[in-house]
């Protein structure tokens, strides 16, 4: 174990020219103007639930989402009918038979959306190597998250789709600019709210706000919240310090 | 409070344990400098803050699971579907910055006001014990979510020890519990996570029992000459400390609210990995000065002594400060240097924020060098070349100076 560990305990202490720790160069996300921003900032049912069409039709063949369950997506303005019938579409690990065997059962509301991958190592050898990670968090586990997935799903350079020779791609947004995952949006895989077909741009859009939702699905809850209690504190302070002036009036 | 001494069975309980008449005589009567400004009130936002941490803390242990497993799971299942969950967490990761927002200022309230002068030696000591505690408890409680951060920051942390000559490596071995951070270092981190802030209690019950004893210390440093100097803690300091508790509620709001993740790193919603160094690993911003001053010293032991030493010099302080002037507001040059320290950590903390390479090497080195000389060098000197301006004769006089005003002591007030 320590053994394992070493090379990076020794790269990590500070005896060390930490110059190799730098991470390599990352273009800086552009901003979005997210429905969600500001203090009465809330989802856009629409955009999520298109966002959940993009993930469910291309993303979930490779990512997990380990943290949402199908109930969760009643949130987001599925009926339970509608959630149901997209958690059946999934098979999950069922109850073993009455002969011990492994069984699998169609999901339901309470599980999770499942993992496309048996384990870690399958999922390696199935993606060239790079473990495609779960996406539950990923705008809360990136700098800058939300803009940081749309600008990265919908650079230029990274759309036009030229690997390298060991098969990676150019994308200005990836730390040191070379990501394993081949462009994954392209033309008529969503839609848009009038039914016409979504450009790359819109697409990477609602995937960002999906998974915004994902990593933080009270946020609406917080916001809602924050607005009452700073109104009752900012009335409450203003009592305490009239309290205080007459109390000191004749220190 | 005293109307209840004239109900019996109060009375007689209160003659066998006399906590009304102890509330009443240091939380009510206590008798308080006149002229406290409003530097003072981060001492009470500091016990405020450490009990919304304890109430907090002890609800996230209701739903929290201290294994490697399923820790981060158990965060993230706090944060979805335990009944306002994500509120207990977010005010419990927020609070511990402002634990430390109130607390550093409370401390260069001390600094600026000279409060850790005689006879307030031991109290400073306290507070400074209190400090290091807190900075003991926050560590460990960053560990608990289990996150990249969580892990590397543990794992660096923990293998400063291994700097000590001879038993340093058998002594991270036993701070682990193993060959690495891993489960068993996620238990005792957790075991103590939860004991810790119950010391800083019984570290406050002293603090405040030393503070009582001695009394305040106060903007013009000057002793108290008679009653005329005080007035009582309540209602006058409970109304002002109220007050300024609202002012901390906003502005903490304003972050648990709308900024939750601010002041957290993005990396510690990543799962730990122990085979995945992230690219920076950064402590949170409360220890960045310290970390700058670790990383200074171009060899690992002897940056652990000056981190070590940075706190450390801060208990003689009361002796390297030779001025016998305590308040700032009557040294003309001390007060600058205070500036300068202030700018000087302020620095420190940036470098700590920045990975150690090129310029950041130099200017972290030199802010070092800069705060063990301020403390070991200019504080004795400055106080014995400075000339303190005249101080006044009494707190009650340069308060009352405007005019005669109708109030406590006023009549005491003529020489």
């Amino acid at each position: 174990m320590m053994k394992r560990f070493m090379p990076a305990i020794l790269a990590l202490s500070f005896a060390l020219p930490a110059s190799a720790l730098a991470a390599g160069d990352q273009a800086h996300p552009e901003s979005r103007n997210w429905s969600w921003n500001g203090i009465f900032g809330t989802y856009d049912r629409a955009q999520l639930q298109r966002g959940l069409e993009i993930f469910t039709g291309q993303c979930i063949n490779c990512h997990g989402l380990k943290f949402i369950h199908f109930r969760d997506l009643i949130q987001i303005g599925l009926s339970e009918d509608q959630a149901e019938a997209l958690a059946e579409q999934f098979e999950v690990a069922g109850d073993p038979d009455e002969w011990g065997d492994p069984t699998t059962r169609p999901a339901k509301l309470f599980d999770r959306f499942p993992d496309p991958y048996r384990n870690e190592e399958e999922a390696r050898a199935l993606n060239n190597g790079a473990v495609p990670p779960d996406l539950s968090l990923m705008a809360k586990a990136r700098p800058d998250g939300s803009n940081y997935i749309a600008s990265l799903l919908s650079d230029a350079e990274y759309n036009e789709g030229n690997p390298t020779d060991d098969g990676l791609y150019h994308n200005a947004y990836f730390p040191g600019g070379l990501i394993a995952m081949a462009p994954p949006l392209y033309e008529g895989l969503g839609v848009n709210a009038d039914g016409s077909d979504a450009s790359i741009d819109e697409m990477s859009d609602d995937i960002a706000a999906f998974l915004t939702w994902t990593a933080e699905p009270r946020l609406e809850d917080r916001k809602g919240m924050g607005l009452k209690v700073i109104l009752f504190l900012l009335v409450l302070t203003g009592l305490l310090y009239v309290s205080k002036r007459k109390i000191w009036a004749n220190v | 409070m005293e109307s209840l001494l004239n109900i019996g069975i109060v009375r007689w309980f209160d003659n066998r344990l006399p906590l009304l008449s102890y509330t009443q005589h240091h939380m009510m009567d206590y008798p308080a400098p006149r002229n406290l400004n409003y530097a003072w009130n981060f001492g009470s936002l500091a016990g405020l803050a450490l009990v919304i941490q304890i109430v907090t803390g002890i609800v996230l242990a209701m739903h929290y699971t201290p294994h490697t497993e399923m820790a981060f799971d158990s965060v993230e299942r706090i944060m979805r579907d335990v009944n306002y969950g994500w509120l207990i967490r977010y005010i419990h990761s927020n609070g511990a910055s402002f634990f430390f927002i109130v607390v550093y200022l409370h401390v260069f309230r001390g600094l600026y006001y000279g409060s850790y002068k005689a006879p307030r030696e031991v109290l400073w000591w306290i507070g400074l014990v209190i400090l290091l505690c807190m900075m003991g408890t926050a560590f460990m409680g960053y560990v608990l979510p289990w996150g990249q951060m969580s892990f590397w920051g543990a794992t660096v942390i923990t293998n400063l020890f291994s700097a000590i000559p001879l038993i340093g490596t058998p002594i991270v071995e036993w701070l682990w519990g193993g060959f690495s951070v891993d489960n068993p270092t996620l238990n005792r981190f957790y075991a103590l996570h939860y004991l810790l802030p119950f010391v800083i209690v019984g570290l406050v019950v002293l603090h405040l029992w030393a503070l009582h004893h001695k009394k305040s210390n106060n903007p013009l440093g000057i002793d108290y000459k008679g009653p005329q100097d005080f007035i009582p803690f309540h209602p006058y300091y409970t109304i002002k400390d109220a007050f300024g508790v609202g002012v901390f509620l906003i502005v903490f709001a304003a972050f648990l609210f709308y900024a939750p993740n601010y002041m957290g790193h993005p990396d510690n919603y990543i799962p730990a990995d122990p085979l995945k160094t992230p690219a920076h690993i950064v402590p949170e911003w409360y220890f960045l000065p310290f970390y700058a001053i670790l990383r200074a010293i171009p060899d690992k032991l002897g940056g652990v002594i000056a981190m070590g030493l940075s706190i450390g010099i801060l208990f003689l302080l009361p002796w390297l400060d030779t001025s016998r002037v305590r308040s700032a507001t009557f040294r003309p040059v001390f007060k600058w240097f205070y500036l300068l320290m202030l700018i000087d950590m302020g620095i420190l903390g940036y470098v700590g924020s920045q990975p150690a390479e090129g310029d950041w090497i130099w200017i972290g080195q030199l802010a070092t060098a800069y705060y063990f000389i301020h403390f070991l060098v200019l504080l004795p000197l400055i106080g014995w070349f400075e000339r303190p301006r005249p101080l006044p004769d009494s707190i009650a006089k340069p308060v009352l100076a405007a005019g005669p005003v109708p109030g406590v002591g006023a009549a005491h007030d003529k020489a």
